[in-house]
């Protein structure tokens, strides 16, 4: 109740001051970015653009780093009714967490509109029945590496996890004899948050193990194929990755790498662009590839990520804040993704343009990658996803670390989550 | 008689405004706190919830996370209280002494104490850092240790990390209070000691600890009670990493992450029962100590 009173007043206020005869039919949306790398500063030129052509105003507000305190942030505001924000920046995974505060854009967005995008990211944002977001990009893990040292050190790009550890150890052994104190075979996001569920997943997957929790809601993680890709992972701390990559997120391990400071990375798309920037130390110096498979018989995994527009139900210029967030999804502003920030489009099309392929190079290579990445069991384990994801990046953590030995830790994980999942019934 | 009832009808009614501000502001949320406890609500709808008994509080009881929290949180608090309590009054004693630049020194050393703790948690972040941080090239030029330590993600170096932060921030505050209670100590009785011949170390013993003990009994219970809140340090530092996570962080990771209000008012209700427990008994054992002492005097 106070917060609606608030929110009434605050609103009250906010229409006296817009009162003025010229400004008396624009609105103002509130509309929160995300705020890793270049996305904050692509939001806000993007928002302001759609603010000139249409005479009204946005207003952007900034949210933590990390996916999880935004989602946090938004779910209290949301529970709250809050009017504050009124267009966000939703995960990929978070829609079946958000739906029930979710505005329908089913019915204001024409469908051939929709139709635009790659059907399974529209199939993830719609929750029974119901189009809850409009694409904005879409994401998948990538591996990144360090060229000039692959050919230093005459190795190819590995293909498989094995590979990568080995031609890590060379190449980390051989800078650090050089005189790099500094040098570190491979970094990725080890801490203990969303990041190392996606992280892991691929390492899993890769080897054949599974989706942590399968479509029909069964608990598979404790197999034998997951543990070993665990193990694996678990000796690379502290022999090609420093400890402190139990505490990198994304940007952490950016800053190792594109200071020169890592031979390989696993990262999402957008650290192609940043790395490739003005004043990046390793510019020129990096390929990307997809992530290594786990041994000979297994594949190519790479985690699906991606970023949505939603619309907040509590929005008091709802029709706005629609044509805001279709503005946002639209080809034009995916393509100025693409080419400022290295974002992939979720517009097949987009994926020959010309201009888009002369900057990043790998889109076209990879497409495949970008179609068949995994996906989170966010839609198997609905409104539990939360509690799934962190018990399972706190059992790989722990095994990280090196408290817990993997199968252990991955039969403990298999006990929490079959009461967390109430044995399948989610 | 009627002159005492008169004045004790008057004094409640100057407390009485005061009563129900606490009421409202305390007493309110924490009894909606412990009733949620026992409920199944969730923070994406807080209507529509029922009631479910002790379940969550038997979830509770049988959660390894959560009795790790819990050993996170004692060990935090006891060892930081520890370390602040000796170097607050290390500090305190030195600062007593006639210096000339008394005022100053005092000033400047309260200035962990002043700054926010999110921003403090945020700047210790970036010195432990592994690849930059400054705690680091500072150990490796004083050849302390070989290699960059990695102090936020090694789960062994990650509490003492935490606590190191915390002693830094809390002395200063430990130092102020024992200061204050230095300087009601007669000076004559100091005098008087030196005079029999005590050494230094004799009168601190003997004359300045008996003396500044009831003040110190304060603020070790302050200081631990806060200490078994703490949320923001480990929060900031570590995040939800099972290694740190306290009572404070784990609630919060329940309610809010979770969504699951039943399960983190649970554990909020517990943390409150253990600080309203440790602070009886503390202010009992105190009071206990207190009137022995004043029989032996």
């Amino acid at each position: 109740m106070p917060a609606r009173f608030l929110a009434a007043v605050a609103s009250a206020a906010l229409l006296a001051a817009l009162a003025t005869p010229r400004a008396a039919r624009a609105a103002t949306v509130a509309v929160a970015c995300g705020s890793v790398g270049a996305e904050l500063e692509l939001c806000r030129t993007g928002a302001e653009a759609w603010a000139r052509k249409t005479g009204n105003r946005v207003e952007v507000v900034s949210v933590p780093k990390d996916s999880n305190e935004q989602l946090a942030l938004y779910q209290q505001l949301l529970a709250s009714r809050s009017s504050r924000i009124d267009v966000l920046r939703i995960d990929v995974v978070w829609p079946g967490l958000l739906a029930s505060h979710l505005a329908d854009m089913g019915k204001a967005v024409p469908r051939e509109v929709v139709a635009r995008h790659f059907p399974a990211v529209v199939e993830a944002s719609t929750v029974r029945g119901k189009l809850v977001a409009l694409p904005a990009f879409t994401d998948v893990g990538l591996l990144y590496y360090r060229k000039d040292l692959l050919e230093k050190y005459g190795r190819g790009v590995p293909d498989t996890w094995q590979e990568l550890a080995d031609t890590a150890r060379a190449i980390q052994d051989g800078e650090r004899k050089a005189g790099n104190e500094r040098m570190w075979g491979f970094v990725f996001q080890g801490r203990a948050y969303e990041g190392l569920t996606c992280n892991a997943l691929e390492w899993i997957d890769s080897f054949g193990g599974g989706t942590i929790v399968d479509a029909a809601g069964k608990v598979t993680v404790d197999n034998p194929r997951a543990v070993a890709a665990l193990q694996l992972a678990s000796s690379w701390v502290r022999t090609i990755s420093p400890e402190g990559v139990l505490n990198y997120a994304e940007e952490e391990a950016r800053g190792a790498f594109q200071s020169g400071n890592a031979v390989f990375m696993r990262n999402w798309p957008y650290a192609w662009a940043l790395s490739q920037g003005a004043g990046s130390p390793v510019k020129g110096k990096v390929g990307v590839a997809p992530l290594p498979r786990g041994g000979a018989g297994g594949k190519h995994a790479g985690t699906l990520g991606g970023w949505q527009w939603a619309v907040s139900r509590y929005s008091r210029s709802t029709r706005e804040a629609v044509d805001l967030a279709t503005y946002l999804a639209s080809p034009g502003e995916q393509k100025r993704a693409a080419l400022e920030a290295s974002f992939n489009p979720t517009i097949p099309a987009l994926y020959r343009d010309p201009d888009i392929l002369a900057r990043n190079p790998f889109v076209g290579d990879l497409l495949s990658v970008f179609t068949s990445a995994v996906a989170r069991p966010s839609r198997a384990t609905g409104a539990r996803y939360n509690q799934v994801s962190a018990a399972f990046w706190n059992a790989v953590h722990d095994s990280l670390a090196g408290t817990t030995p993997a199968a252990e830790s991955l039969a403990r994980l298999r006990k929490t989550l079959e009461r967390i999942g109430r044995n399948g019934r989610w | 008689m009627r002159l005492t009832r008169q004045r004790r009808r008057a004094a409640l009614l100057f407390v009485l405004p005061m009563l129900l501000v606490l009421a409202a502001v305390a007493g309110w949320p924490l009894a909606r706190t412990v009733w949620f406890g026992f409920t199944d609500a969730s923070l994406s709808s807080t209507e529509g919830y029922r009631l479910v008994g002790l379940d969550n509080f038997r979830a509770l009881a049988t959660d390894p996370a959560w009795w790790r929290a819990v050993w996170n949180t004692v060990r935090f608090a006891a060892v930081s209280v520890a370390l602040e309590t000796v170097l607050g009054t290390a500090v305190a004693l030195t600062l007593d002494a006639p210096l000339r630049a008394r005022g100053l020194l005092r000033a400047s050393v309260l200035v962990p104490w002043a700054i926010p703790t999110v921003v403090s948690a945020q700047m210790w972040s970036w010195m432990y850092n592994d690849l930059y941080g400054v705690v680091n090239h500072v150990l490796l030029a004083l050849g302390i240790v070989d290699h960059p330590l990695a102090f936020t993600a090694s789960p062994s170096l990650a509490l003492p990390a935490l606590i190191a932060v915390d002693v830094w921030k809390t002395t200063p505050f430990m130092a102020l209070l024992v200061l204050a209670a230095l300087q009601l100590v007669p000076r004559d009785l100091h005098e008087a000691a030196r005079i029999d011949g005590a050494g230094a170390p004799w009168v601190f013993w003997r004359v300045t600890l008996p003396l500044i003990r009831p003040a110190l009994l304060v603020a070790v219970v302050f200081r631990t009670l806060d200490a078994l809140r703490i949320f923001d340090l480990p929060y900031v530092l570590t995040g939800n990493s099972q290694a740190t996570a306290t009572m404070a962080v784990f609630a919060r990771q329940q309610l809010v992450d979770f969504q699951d209000v039943g399960r983190g008012s649970a554990a909020s209700t517990f943390l409150f029962a253990v600080v309203a427990v440790l602070a009886a008994v503390y202010v009992t054992a105190g009071r206990v100590r207190l009137a022995a002492g004043e029989r032996r005097g």
